[in-house]
């Protein structure tokens, strides 16, 4: 990263060489100093006061710093070449991912090595990072009232809360997430979870419950049993996992994920259908359902979830009460001009999973889109995205289901190609690699 | 030139103009769909091929046995399928010519 005076200088160095070259090349290099130090000043994060001499730059709050709002902030600044000015904010200090969070859980890598911080946005692209809840939106002043006290005003705002939990439909359920972890946001309840397993004795039950569909990361769960019955099978080989599914039946890559139980783990990992929740008993680790009960020696509650409640702000309907409806040419909310909003928060298209992968596919066209928006021109008429989600079955091999997803003009959405997209032929260590490699270019794609 | 001729030179002139003032950025765009795996802008952050740069017609080439399956893959047959083969072209040429 060049310093302010590295910057000076190398502008120093390019005027001085215009001189050199002499008045036949003058127009050329200039032209060139000119670039480079625009790029310098976009890599300082310094908007260009030039540029700014006849009007006043558009200013872009984005709220929450996921795979959506994070790699929004980054491509808002990156394709309006910091003309246009981005605040983020988010209520922590640090990015955890769920990617590769269940690695975590089953005791193949540390919570350090899924967490980054935001440093990377502020120094590399200009973007204010501030830390804090949005206890407020006013879409007709176009106002967001933060915590601490003060208001930003925007231009165009883009919300990415992720998905918020309905605990309370679960009797007993609320307010016992220290003793029921969901481990379904990563960070502590990652860690949380992990605890839990370790002090488990051998031949105990690890049961996992399953809200009903749409929940983000449908391969999640599945993903989760396997790489807890792998740590198992290593430290605890009488124990047992217990899949308490809602939906009547595994959600995806369901012959991958079965394959793999019955050769890895026979007998170890148990899958009900239709497995209805009805309330817990936290301090038994009771999980109570419709027709039976079981008793776990750790419980694992995936509570129904919801559109992150930051959306409530807005003061629309929300689809099914939960999800919140936006045209996928901008992700700009229905009803709410001027705000966008990406990822799991939003009602899906048809076959578009809820996952981090989608978000950032989601943050790149809202960004295109708001570019722009914000210089009075029209937006991408046929956006495009894709989506790949990788699951690991034990500590190194991996499995995938990948889409692409075109839009359609005539239904107004984006909507999977036919004979695009899939799952794995098989399971492989390729595909493991491959997963680690996705999770490492992503967490680059959205933080640096 | 008769009038008609002209009015037809107008409009295939709008049309041209229309459509390439509809909207340019549309191959930056798909580029970026591939970013989540082969780095912002196409310059790999690590472990996967980095596409800026490469010569369009390698990447256009690779593309499309992907599609046809003459290539081995894991993965990018089937995410290949998912686009146009125009759209494949905008994509090659998009990374071609970054740095």
């Amino acid at each position: 990263m060049p310093n302010r005076r590295d910057f000076l200088k190398s502008t120093g160095a390019l005027a001085a060489g215009t001189a050199a070259f002499g008045p036949a090349h003058a127009s050329d290099v200039t032209q060139r100093a000119l670039e480079a130090g625009k790029e310098l000043m976009r890599e300082l994060g310094v908007t260009d006061k030039t540029d700014r001499k006849d009007r006043k730059s558009a200013h872009v709050v984005v709220v929450g710093g996921g795979f959506g709002g994070a790699t929004a902030a980054k491509y808002i600044r990156m394709w309006s070449d910091g003309t246009v000015k981005v605040t983020l904010v988010e209520r922590n200090a640090q990015f955890v991912s769920c990617p590769i969070s269940n690695l975590v859980i089953g005791g193949v890598k540390n919570i350090e090595d899924i967490s980054a911080g935001y440093d990377n946005l502020q120094k590399q692209w200009g973007i204010e990072v501030i830390t804090d809840s949005v206890i407020g939106i006013d879409p007709n002043t176009r106002e967001i009232r933060l915590a601490r006290g003060d208001t930003l005003k925007y231009d165009r705002a883009v919300l990415s809360p992720g998905v918020d939990f309905m605990p309370d439909m679960v009797e007993g359920l609320t307010g016992n997430e220290h003793l029921v972890p969901h481990a379904w946001k990563a960070g502590a309840q990652t860690v949380l979870l992990r605890s839990q397993l370790e002090a488990m004795p051998d031949g105990g039950v690890y049961a996992l419950h399953i809200p009903l569909a749409p929940f983000r990361c449908p391969p999640g769960p599945y993903e989760r049993a396997s790489l807890i019955a792998n740590y198992f099978k290593q430290h605890k080989p009488k124990s047992k996992v217990l899949i308490l599914d809602s939906n009547p039946d595994i959600q995806s890559k369901k012959g991958l994920f079965t394959k793999a139980w019955e050769a890895n783990y026979p007998g170890m990992i148990e899958y009900r259908a239709n497995s209805r929740l009805m309330a817990v008993n936290a301090a038994t680790r009771t999980a109570e359902l419709e027709f039976s009960e079981v008793k776990a020696d750790v419980l694992n509650v995936v509570p129904p979830m919801r559109a992150g409640r930051l959306v409530d702000f807005l003061g629309v309907d929300l689809a099914n009460d939960r999800w919140i409806e936006v045209n996928f040419q901008t992700l700009e909310v229905k009803g709410v001009p001027g705000v966008h909003v990406l990822g799991d928060a939003t009602l899906s298209a048809p076959g578009m999973p809820k996952s981090g992968h989608m978000a950032n596919q989601h943050a790149k066209v809202a960004a295109a889109a708001i570019v722009e928006m914000l210089a009075g021109r029209s937006p991408n008429p046929t956006p495009v995205v894709m989506n790949t989600c990788y699951s690991f079955t034990d500590a190194d091999t991996g499995i995938h289901v990948a889409s692409v997803h075109q839009w359609d003009n005539e239904k107004r959405t984006l909507l999977p190609v036919q004979g695009a997209g899939g799952i794995s032929a098989a399971g492989s260590s390729l595909e493991g690699r491959h997963a680690l490699n996705w999770a490492r270019n992503i967490w680059a794609d959205m933080l640096t | 030139m008769k009038p008609h001729h002209l009015i037809a030179a107008f409009c295939l002139a709008g049309f041209a103009g229309l459509a390439a003032a509809e909207y340019p950025n549309a191959a930056r765009d798909l580029a970026a769909t591939c970013a989540n795996c082969h780095g912002t802008n196409g310059k790999s952050a690590g472990g996967s091929d980095s596409l800026a740069g490469v010569p369009a017609d390698n990447i256009l080439q690779k593309l499309e046995e992907f599609r046809s399956g003459d290539r081995p893959a894991t993965i990018m047959h089937q995410i290949a399928k998912g686009y146009t083969e125009e759209q494949l072209k905008l994509v090659a040429d998009w990374f071609a010519a970054r740095k």
